[in-house]
């Protein structure tokens, strides 16, 4: 990679080891993938819970929070993705107190480097979007696609080591969806059946993925009608990302780069049609029971506007099997404020804030309580829950607050 | 390619980390370490996944591309802290998430063939990964 004096500098230590050592990654990664130079960057994103970290990760951030000489300290705007538990409701999850020593030292460390806690996977929705052509370094996949496809925003998937070495040299590696080349289409989709639910964008999104199939294809769809809201992009997103690793699609006629087909891609890419009956089938095959022992609501972490859905479904109810409702600490006093908070956990649900069930030891909570088949309208979590031990089961809002209350999906 | 596949050698565009040699595990699926791992028994447990219930430890992993989310950046190095870690990745296909990791935990790692290289390389088959010369060679 080309450097550039300041650069040089600080690989040569001249900032002191910690700018040293991020930029040292940095270089193994942007040689790695042919990165010519490094780009600044305006924001960073660090998805770091503790159960992706461990011990080892946490140590890391310690040593680098406990080194004297130099610069330690982020130099832009540095903020973190949900955190490994809400500590007000830890022993509800049945976590234990080393899972929580070891959150809480992860937490000192970070706020010794000057990263701000914000704990969400919504920043887009709860802190700041980025703007078009606004290269920033953010991690969580579904927070890197809604940037790149909605807000037209450049960014890769940055992992937590990257994230946070951005945040400290205040660049990242030029390559991947920095490079206006990357952003082509790759992938043409028409869409024949527009989702009217969350659960049903989220299936889309997962169908969407397959196809894709890896980082490097770049979905352009055409054929949704109306104007779908953030949050139904946000789930169509974020599941997308997870079912295809996918960091970008192009929405025809609605995102900020594809005012026309011709603005992303070149007229012979073969189309490929989806349908009602595809994101159905998907849903459909993860009902392996009827049978429910939690209903989740998570992944990504609720707005204010889901949360509003939520109380309205739940007010009045009795709940049989406990509902988690998860959301961010931007928004949770809101919640509480506006009484959804209170219409939920009177129905006999639990408001979570900070957190995201999948990244908060969802297998030992598995095993602590009991759980084991969860009905959620997230199609990203359905994705991911399996390799945890669960059976994951995919439904509108409506279906997940009645089998909360029944026991039952129907 | 395969009849005789002692000794062929696959280059691959993308490399990083030391030189290897051990057994290849290979797989025409995906791989992210949250969705697709029980870190601690050190096998896959995703039970759509084609290699569920095989302990990767040890083992040249050759797989078709790196999936999922963000978590694998961390997770590499945590698997290396315990030695339940794969010796080397090789993908056809990678995302930037598996590369961090990898740069971060100490992982070989190969990415992008002009074969598919789950296809050409025998599940079981001994391998030699050299990240300098950016290939993967068959030994038997």
């Amino acid at each position: 990679m080309k450097l550039n004096d300041e650069e040089q500098d600080i690989l040569a230590g001249k900032a002191g080891p910690v700018p040293q050592q991020a930029l040292r990654h940095q270089i193994q990664v942007g040689d790695f993938f042919h990165a010519a130079d490094f780009v600044p960057v305006t924001q960073a994103h660090i998805m770091a819970d503790t159960e992706s970290l461990g011990e080892a990760g946490v140590a890391w951030l310690e040593s680098l929070a406990a080194t004297r000489e130099g610069r330690r300290r982020v130099r832009i705007p540095t903020i973190t993705d949900p955190r490994g538990t809400d500590f007000a409701k830890a022993a509800f999850l049945g976590q234990t107190k080393a899972m929580l020593t070891l959150e809480e030292r992860a937490i000192a460390a970070f706020v010794k480097l000057g990263v701000m806690m914000t704990d969400t996977c919504i920043n887009y929705q709860t802190v700041q979007p980025a703007t078009r052509n606004e290269h920033v370094a953010y991690g969580d996949t579904g927070v890197v696609i809604y940037s790149n496809s909605v807000c037209g925003a450049r960014s890769n998937f940055e992992g937590g080591p990257s994230a946070l070495a951005a945040g400290i040299t205040g660049r990242t590696p030029r390559y991947g969806y920095h490079l206006p080349a990357q952003r082509r289409a790759t992938l043409r989709v028409r869409v024949d059946a527009t989702p009217t639910s969350l659960n049903e964008w989220g299936a889309l999104g997962g169908v969407i993925g397959r196809l894709a199939g890896n980082y490097w294809a770049v979905p352009v769809i055409e054929g949704i009608e109306g104007s779908p809201g953030s949050d139904a992009l946000k789930h169509f997103g974020a599941a997308m990302a997870s079912f295809g690793s996918t960091a970008l699609f192009h929405m025809v006629g609605l995102t900020p780069e594809a005012s026309r087909y011709a603005d992303v891609a070149d007229e012979s890419l073969p189309v490929q049609r989806v349908g009602r009956a595809d994101f159905e089938a998907l849903q459909q095959s993860y009902r392996k029971d009827d049978k429910v022992d939690v209903v989740v609501f998570s992944a990504p972490q609720l707005s204010l506007l889901e949360l509003r859905d939520l109380a309205a479904l739940c007010e009045g109810r009795r709940l049989t099997i406990p509902l988690l409702a998860i959301t961010s600490p931007q928004l949770k006093p809101d919640c509480d404020r506006m009484g959804f908070t209170r219409s939920i956990e009177e129905a006999g649900g639990s408001v979570l804030s900070g957190m995201c069930f999948y990244q908060s030891y969802a297998r030992e909570i598995s095993e602590a309580k009991g759980w084991k088949r969860l009905a959620t309208n997230s199609a990203k979590l359905v994705n991911i829950l399996g390799g945890y031990g669960y059976v994951p089961m995919l439904a509108s809002m409506e279906a997940c607050v009645d089998a909360a209350q029944n026991g039952r999906l129907t | 390619m395969n009849n005789n596949p002692s000794n062929t050698i696959y280059t691959a565009r993308h490399a990083m980390g030391r030189t290897v040699r051990g057994t290849a595990m290979v797989a025409n699926d995906g791989f992210s370490a949250r969705y697709d791992l029980d870190r601690i028994a050190g096998v896959f447990s995703r039970p759509a996944h084609k290699l569920a219930g095989r302990s990767y430890v040890g083992q040249v992993l050759v797989l078709d591309t790196a999936k999922g989310g963000v978590a694998s950046a961390w997770m590499l190095r945590e698997m290396a802290s315990r030695g339940v870690i794969p010796l080397a990745i090789v993908f056809n296909s990678v995302n930037p998430i598996l590369a961090q990791g990898a740069a971060f935990g100490d992982v070989p790692m190969l990415a992008g063939f002009d074969v598919d290289i789950t296809a050409a390389i025998a599940d079981g088959a001994q391998v030699e990964v050299d990240p300098v010369k950016k290939t993967v060679t068959v030994l038997g």
